[in-house]
């Protein structure tokens, strides 16, 4: 089978779902595209850990363990939350054009997002990192509220100043390789003639593509878009723009990094990345909105899987690896759980929120979960990445960046609790016992049970296929020839 | 600086390139200084002209029909079809503002820009002492940084819509400046993927201005400042 095939699902879904009649069309096109989407990601995974990379178009249509993993967790996330849409779209009773135009869109951002992963080729890849920015901005602005369209300008703007800066970088990288000897441009052949490129062209690549690609992962200090969009979308956009849009364009970063002269950059990346998690550290504890409590938390979280990057080791990479797969399930499960609240209790601020717990169990319960889970409280799958990667610092002998890594870690902890346990525990106010704005739809509670399951089963156990993937795609961090 | 002797045909391009790179940098400055919105359309539809010609005097530089395609592409794309659309979809933004109010004041961008783009030729040294000596690239690649620099300059001192976008697009005109003499062979996929990307995305930003018009009665996007943490509100 062909592997554009995987993204040309999504593709049809979307044009579907904006003929799709009525209210349920679109959502069910696009639960339906979701589901396919995520049997045949898993089927490409899988073949990928037992028999090594796809080649359906040699240098251009090709996946190997790296892509594989992010194709992996950006399908399980859409699935999940084309599920969550399903009861999202109900609650809110759009109108079917709004419906449609929601399914369009939802459909459009999950192609781009598979897309990213699936192609070889730098110059299309920037052309796919780029639809996902352009098709998930009307998403950001759905609510039509003037605090959701300033998040979608700002998004957008940013995006694109993203984009020219990393197109740079793109056409550096290919001068860097036509210096080299030339040949075509793929990732792979890029790697192959990694020790002849030479070292200044590549940093310089690097560097244009870090600072462009780095705005749209989130990183500190281009990261003041994120908070605002990831908390204006509606929250199945917000599950899929936190938990795997970020990481599928730190995976475009991640592609250059065996490319680089060792001994230079591991020590720049710890830094940058522990910038990213201190600042998002703080911030976290002086939010005010709870799904800006969350976004904070991706930030943070990039920081970390850059830092376990900055390290330089097996160990290093495959805790990254780890970093990521835990990071796109939790944190979608955190997004669904406050979109939950939100449908529930109608504010997104955690003052005017109490008591959680006793207006539905099922949400208090997930959002605590969800909470918990992302801070890195054991036995869930981040505090095992967590865990790992800092063991990799150990072993590296980077202890100061590992102490602060612990240090800043445990403070967001603390602040993502501090917040969540006030709107968990205690009774809640009068005024939203008496009328909530909206039930809490079937699917939706549906999302947050199957959405726990990955969490907590990851955390004490690695299915044998996943562990063998994760151990190809920290392999395809390190260069061919060890220096 | 030519090392070789070289044919008076390709010293002729080469100048012309030249000239070509000195007027793209200017249309640059222009953005971060004119205050007419349209006038600002009319540089950037300027500027695409420019970054079209000098993607055809590379193309017969370097034998590529690679980048006269580019060229061609570029002109249809980017003079025609984003003014049209533009036109189009922010007809009244375009029309009817004149004053612009800025982030900074004029001579102070100027002079930000002034400084930006001296940066940018430094930062380039390096860079073309790494790679075999081209010197088409010699002036693309300073022109182009500087361009982008520029570009985000004006993106970040404009508060107005219009050119706020069109800040970003001078911002990918100049990264393809640069890149068409970096690298000949793959502008012309990349011309491809850019110029369906810009194309959405102006009509993307056109189909949001006019939802922030609407909601807000201004298009001032720059001044939207509610969002952001600290115990206000």
């Amino acid at each position: 089978m062909n592997l554009l095939v995987i993204p040309a699902i999504p593709l049809l879904a979307a044009l579907l779902s904006a003929v799709a009649p009525g209210r349920r069309g679109a959502p069910a096109v696009t639960l339906a595209g979701a589901a396919a989407t995520l049997a045949l990601a898993v089927w490409a995974a899988a073949r990928v850990a037992a028999e090594g990379p796809l080649i359906s178009i040699a240098g251009w249509v090709e996946i190997d363990g790296l892509s594989a993993l992010v194709l992996l967790v950006v399908a399980f996330v859409a699935a999940m939350a084309a599920l969550f849409s399903w009861g999202y779209l109900a609650a809110h009773d759009y109108a079917p054009r709004r419906v449609r135009r929601y399914g369009l869109h939802f459909n459009l951002f999950v192609f781009a997002l598979v897309l990213v992963p699936v192609l070889a080729e730098p110059a299309l890849v920037w052309m796919a990192v780029e639809f996902t920015a352009v098709f998930s901005v009307l998403l950001v602005g759905f609510d039509d509220t003037p605090e959701a369209l300033e998040a979608a300008w700002k998004y957008i703007a940013l995006m694109f100043m993203g984009a020219a800066i990393a197109l740079l970088g793109i056409f550096v990288l290919f001068w860097a390789q036509a210096a080299a000897g030339g040949g075509h441009y793929s990732w792979a052949a890029l790697r192959e003639i990694a020790p002849q490129l030479p070292p200044g062209l590549v940093v310089a690549a690097f560097l244009f593509i870090l600072v462009g690609f780095g705005t749209k992962a989130g990183l500190v200090p281009m990261h003041t878009w994120l908070p605002d969009a990831h908390s204006q979308a509606p929250s199945p956009v917000c599950a899929l723009l936190s938990g795997v849009k970020t990481v599928t364009v730190l995976y475009t970063i991640l592609r250059l990094v065996p490319l680089l002269p060792a001994e230079d950059l591991g020590g720049w990346m710890q830094a940058i990345g522990l910038v990213s998690v201190g600042t998002a550290a703080f911030l976290l504890l002086q939010v005010r909105d709870y799904k800006r409590l969350f976004a904070y938390s991706t930030v943070e979280h990039m920081g970390i899987i850059v830092v376990a990057v900055g390290f330089g080791t097996q160990l290093g990479a495959y805790g990254a690896m780890l970093q990521i797969v835990s990071h796109a399930v939790t944190k979608s499960l955190c997004f669904f759980a406050a979109g939950s609240a939100l449908l529930l209790v109608g504010t997104r601020e955690i003052a005017s929120v109490r008591g959680l717990l006793r207006t539905s169990p099922l949400v208090g319960t997930s959002l605590l979960f969800g909470a918990l889970a992302i801070g890195g409280a054991p036995p869930m799958a981040v505090f095992l990445s967590e865990f790992a990667i800092i063991r990799a610092g150990l072993a590296r002998g980077a202890y100061l960046t590992t102490a602060l890594l612990v240090g800043f870690i445990a403070v967001a902890f603390a602040g993502i609790l501090l917040h969540v346990n006030r709107m968990v525990f205690g009774a809640p106010p009068a005024a939203e016992t008496t009328a909530p704005p909206h039930a809490l739809p079937f699917t939706c509670a549906l999302t947050l049970v199957l959405g726990a399951i990955p969490v907590l089963v990851l955390g004490v156990y690695q299915p044998v296929p996943l562990h063998a993937l994760m151990t190809q795609a920290a392999a395809a961090l390190a260069p061919v020839v060890v220096p | 600086m030519m090392t070789a002797p070289t044919p008076p045909s390709v010293a002729w391009l080469l100048h012309l390139n030249a000239l070509v790179g000195g007027m793209f940098l200017l249309t640059s400055f222009g953005l971060v200084a004119i205050r007419q919105v349209q006038g600002c359309v009319r540089l950037y539809v300027l500027q695409s002209v420019l970054l079209a010609a000098s993607a055809l005097l590379l193309g017969a530089l370097l034998q590529t029909w690679h980048l006269y395609a580019v060229g061609v592409l570029d002109v249809v794309s980017k003079a025609v079809l984003i003014p049209l659309l533009l036109r189009r979809s922010l007809h009244d933004e375009i029309h009817m503002r004149r004053e612009i109010t800025q982030v900074f004041n004029i001579p102070t961008a100027l002079l930000l820009a002034l400084a930006l783009a001296i940066t940018a030729f430094f930062l380039s040294g390096p860079m073309l002492a790494e790679a075999p000596h081209d010197p088409a690239a010699g002036v693309n690649l300073p022109i182009g940084l500087a361009g982008l620099f520029l570009g985000g300059l004006t993106a970040v001192a404009r508060r107005e819509a219009v050119p706020l976008l069109l800040g970003l697009l001078s911002m990918e005109s100049a990264a393809f400046f640069a890149g068409m003499a970096l690298a000949p062979e793959l502008p012309l996929m990349a011309e491809v993927s850019v110029a369906f990307d810009v194309l959405v995305l102006v009509f993307v930003v056109g189909v949001l201005t006019r939802a922030v018009h609407e909601r807000t009665g201004t298009t001032a996007v720059g001044a939207m400042t509610t969002l952001r943490e600290g115990p206000s509100v």
